[in-house]
């Protein structure tokens, strides 16, 4: 999984079937510092809980439409978690 | 499966049900000279691994589910399967 920031939200009323009251949201990918790296994508909130601002994890691919109830969607990205802290006593620091 | 050191661990309350009572790990792939690359990832530990092991993780869904005896519907991918104690690369003549 990867950490991301929650920098958006989406709302579509036609869609695929089976995404019926499924929560998107834009984030943006973090690297292990939880700095931004790469482009922003479209995640589905399998918390339901999460907001604008907050640092996330993200599962991808078959295991992110496994996150939903209805979990034979066209989902490739999924938030499962939202981060409190990251204790990451041997990430070197910035040089 | 690839070679990585866990750097940190990832607290997290608000969570997939599935995730309650794991224990979740911050760790950077490593080259074959365990130099760390830019991969990472957040992985379930199943092995009682802690901050600054070497590790073997496993990346993949269906058998991390098996690994975890956690039933065909659990988001889950990363797995930390192993302790690495030590690796032997034979240079190319």
């Amino acid at each position: 999984m990867k950490f991301a920031w929650v920098i958006g939200t989406l709302v579509s009323t036609r869609k695929a079937e089976g995404l019926e009251g499924v929560k998107f949201l834009i984030v943006q990918p973090l690297d292990e510092r939880r700095l931004p790296s790469g482009e922003p994508y479209v995640a589905v909130d399998a918390t339901r809980q999460a907001g604008l601002g907050e640092l996330v994890f993200v599962v991808a691919s078959r295991e992110a439409a496994l996150s939903l109830d209805e979990s034979f969607v066209p989902v490739d990205a999924a938030i499962v978690g939202i981060v409190d802290d990251v204790h990451a006593p041997l990430l070197p620091e910035e040089e | 499966m690839y070679l990585a050191r866990v750097v940190g661990n990832v607290v997290a309350t608000i969570k997939h049900p599935f995730y309650e009572g794991r224990k979740l790990m911050l760790v950077q792939r490593l080259d074959l000279d365990h130099k760390p690359t830019s991969t990472y990832d957040v992985a379930v530990d199943d092995v009682q691994a802690g901050v600054g092991d070497f590790v073997l993780v496993f990346d993949e869904g269906t058998g991390a589910r098996q690994i975890l005896q956690a039933g065909n519907t659990a988001p889950v991918r990363a797995v930390i399967v192993g302790i690495v104690d030590e690796t032997d690369i034979c240079e190319s003549s």
